[in-house]
This record gives C-alpha cells, structure tokens and sequence, in this order.
C-alpha cells in the first residue's frame, strides 16, 4: 500500500474541503482558506500513514486554518462565535443554494462545526469532538441540533 | 429523514461556480506549490498523432513520458511511489516539453532540447538510453549494434530490456533500436507507434 499522487487528492477531496471552507469562514474568504489548507497538506503529505482518512486529515488541517483565519481577522484568541464579518457570504452566491447555506453559516459555531465535520466530512462523532474540544456525546448533541435547525430552514422554505 | 437527505445532497452539490472555483483554487495551489519547493512531480498530457502522451517532469527534468496503453493513472502511481507522492498536475511548468513534442510531431524538430532526470533508469539501462541519444534521426540500430557500441556484443537482450523500461521514450529515440532482421521489434507505446514514429522520421529526413 503506497500514497496516491496528491493530484487525486485534490479531486477526490477539493470539493469537500470547499464546502468546509464555506461554512466555517463564509464564501468571500473560502478561497484563501482552502488554498491555505491544500498547501500544509502538501507539504505534510510525504509523512501521512499510507490508508489513513485523508478526508479526516484535510478535515483537522482546514479547520485549523480556518481557526487560524477567524483568529487573524478578530485578532484576539479564539471566539466562542467567528466575529460577523467572517459570516458574511459572498455577495454573489457562489453555492447555489444560498439560502440554505446562509442557515449553516448562521449556525452557533458547535453546531456549525459538528454538522460540516460529520455530514459533510463524514468524520466520526469522536473525532468531531476531538475538533471541536467537546466530547463525543455533545458533538453528537451538537450535530442533532444543527440538523434540527436546518430542517426548519427547509421547512419554511416549503411552506 | 428525508429532511436530512435532503439538506445533504443540496448541501454536496458542486455548482458550476464551484467546479470553476476548483479549477481555479487548483492552478493557485499549483502558484504555491512552486513557490514553496513543494512540487516534486508535475505532470499534464500532451495530444499527439499517437494518441496522449503522459508528461512528467521533477525540478531536475523531464523524468517519465509514458503512452496512453501503458496506464496514466498506473504510471502516476508508480511516480507517486517511486519518486515522491507530491505530484500536481500542472500544465505550464511543461510548456517547454509539450512545445518541443508538437515540434517534433510536425517533422520540424529533430533533437530534443530538454534538461532530463534519468533516475527511473539505473546502472547498465541507463548507460544504454545515454548511446541512444547518439542515433541520428531518421536512422535505425539494431540491438546487436547498440550492444556492441557499448562494448558489450552478449547484452543484446539487456539492450532490449533497457529499450522496453525506457522511462522517456519518443525523447530519447528507443524507438530508433530495431531488430537485426529490420523489423520494428517491441515498444513501450506498441508496434504501431513505433512504426509511426520510424515513419515520420524517414519523411522529414534531411
């Protein structure tokens, strides 16, 4: 067993990370984020353990850049909530559906965190909660929540 | 439950904004990779009258050309394995290989001017693919003679070998190696290429 070039990688995983991107720094600096991301995994990639969860790992990588990022742009330590203007999405929506994608953004960022690193990810509960310094138990909690509060978005949009 | 399909699959959804983003975001990383020292192996594909070639180049040169019925993603894999798994797609750092091949496909360019890295070539096959550089274009060799250029007339089948695990065939010319009897023999791209190749060189022969 022997790492596949990273140009699969990319394919394979670009979107997630994006969609990642999106919801956890919003469109206008999603892009600076994965760039950030895809380059530290890059240079990292030689070392990871060939058949591990490489969506898990750009999953840990991405959210770190974008703690950083959110860091930067507050410059104070790391807020309970990203400060609002690392919510706002682009004006121009670059994901088609805009707004259900302003309700994930919209999200307490437990929530947020636990429904893009479980649904979209695909990461387990524990790790999830290794992310998000929770426990799994309330990653879990968090995740049911945030999906409660989406399927109001959706409800409304219906009805 | 349906809600929660339904909030993923349009949650998953790649728009085409998104997949113009990618492409974006991917020539960037590209930008950065360059920047950093990060990009052991680029690659892109090269369209040519025998069909895509496969590309490769390290920092130090063009390290793999391969034929599509050889297996793109198998030789990128065995790039990924044996040189560095750091391998982007990335088409303008071979701008100068591609321009040279198109060259070469027309007929106008007879040698190639490229900085190479031999280092999916060892020991004798090495010493081999540095002999064929010598065959002028247009010309053919037989194993027998390429062996006995080498000092080493018994080789004749190791010549073969070096010829068929040749890392950059079309520019360093194994296709110019033929049997004694003057027949084609083998090649990496198949008989068929070999053929035309050997055919495009005796047209533009000066």
């Amino acid at each position: 067993m022997s790492l596949p070039p990273f140009e699969v990688v990319v394919t394979e995983h670009g979107a997630t990370v994006l969609r990642i991107c999106r919801a956890m720094v919003g469109a206008h600096d999603a892009d600076d984020v994965w760039s950030e991301t895809f380059l530290a995994a890059l240079g990292a990639y030689p070392r990871l353990e060939p058949g591990s969860n490489v969506r898990g790992w750009l999953a840990t990588i991405a959210h770190r850049k974008a703690i950083d990022h959110i860091r930067k742009l507050n410059r104070s330590p790391l807020p309970v909530d990203p400060p609002p203007e690392a919510l706002v999405l682009g004006a121009e929506p670059e994901v088609g559906d805009e707004d259900l994608w302003n309700a994930v953004v919209a999200l307490p960022t437990k929530q947020r965190g636990a429904v893009v690193y479980h649904y979209l990810a695909g990461l387990p509960y524990a790790e999830v909660g290794q992310l998000l310094d929770s426990s799994e138990a309330a990653a879990r909690r968090a995740a049911a929540d945030g999906m409660r509060a989406l399927r109001s978005t959706v409800t409304r949009e219906t009805s | 439950m349906s809600f929660e399909r339904d909030i993923l699959t349009r949650l998953g959804r790649n728009s085409d904004q998104s997949v113009q983003a990618l492409e974006r975001l991917h020539a960037r990383l590209v930008e950065a990779a360059l920047g950093e020292d990060l990009l052991d192996v680029a690659y892109r594909i090269v369209d040519t009258p025998v069909g895509p070639l496969l590309v490769a180049a390290t920092p130090a040169g063009v390290v793999r050309v391969a034929f599509a019925v050889q297996g793109h993603e198998a030789v990128l894999d065995d790039l990924a394995r044996r040189v560095s798994p750091r391998v982007l797609r990335a088409p303008s750092r071979l701008d100068p290989a591609a321009r040279q091949l198109d060259e070469y496909f027309s007929g106008r360019r007879h040698r190639f001017d490229l900085p190479l890295d031999l280092q999916l070539a060892q020991g004798f096959r090495r010493l081999v693919l540095a002999r064929l550089a010598d065959l002028r274009y247009g010309s053919t060799a037989s194993y027998a003679a390429v062996a006995a250029a080498l000092d080493n007339p018994k080789a004749v089948r190791a010549v073969g070998t070096a010829c068929a695990t040749n890392p950059v065939p079309v520019v360093v010319p194994c296709h110019r190696v033929v049997r004694s009897d003057g027949s084609a023999g083998g090649y990496a791209g198949g008989v068929e290429a070999k053929r035309a190749l050997l055919a495009l060189e005796t047209a533009h022969r000066r």
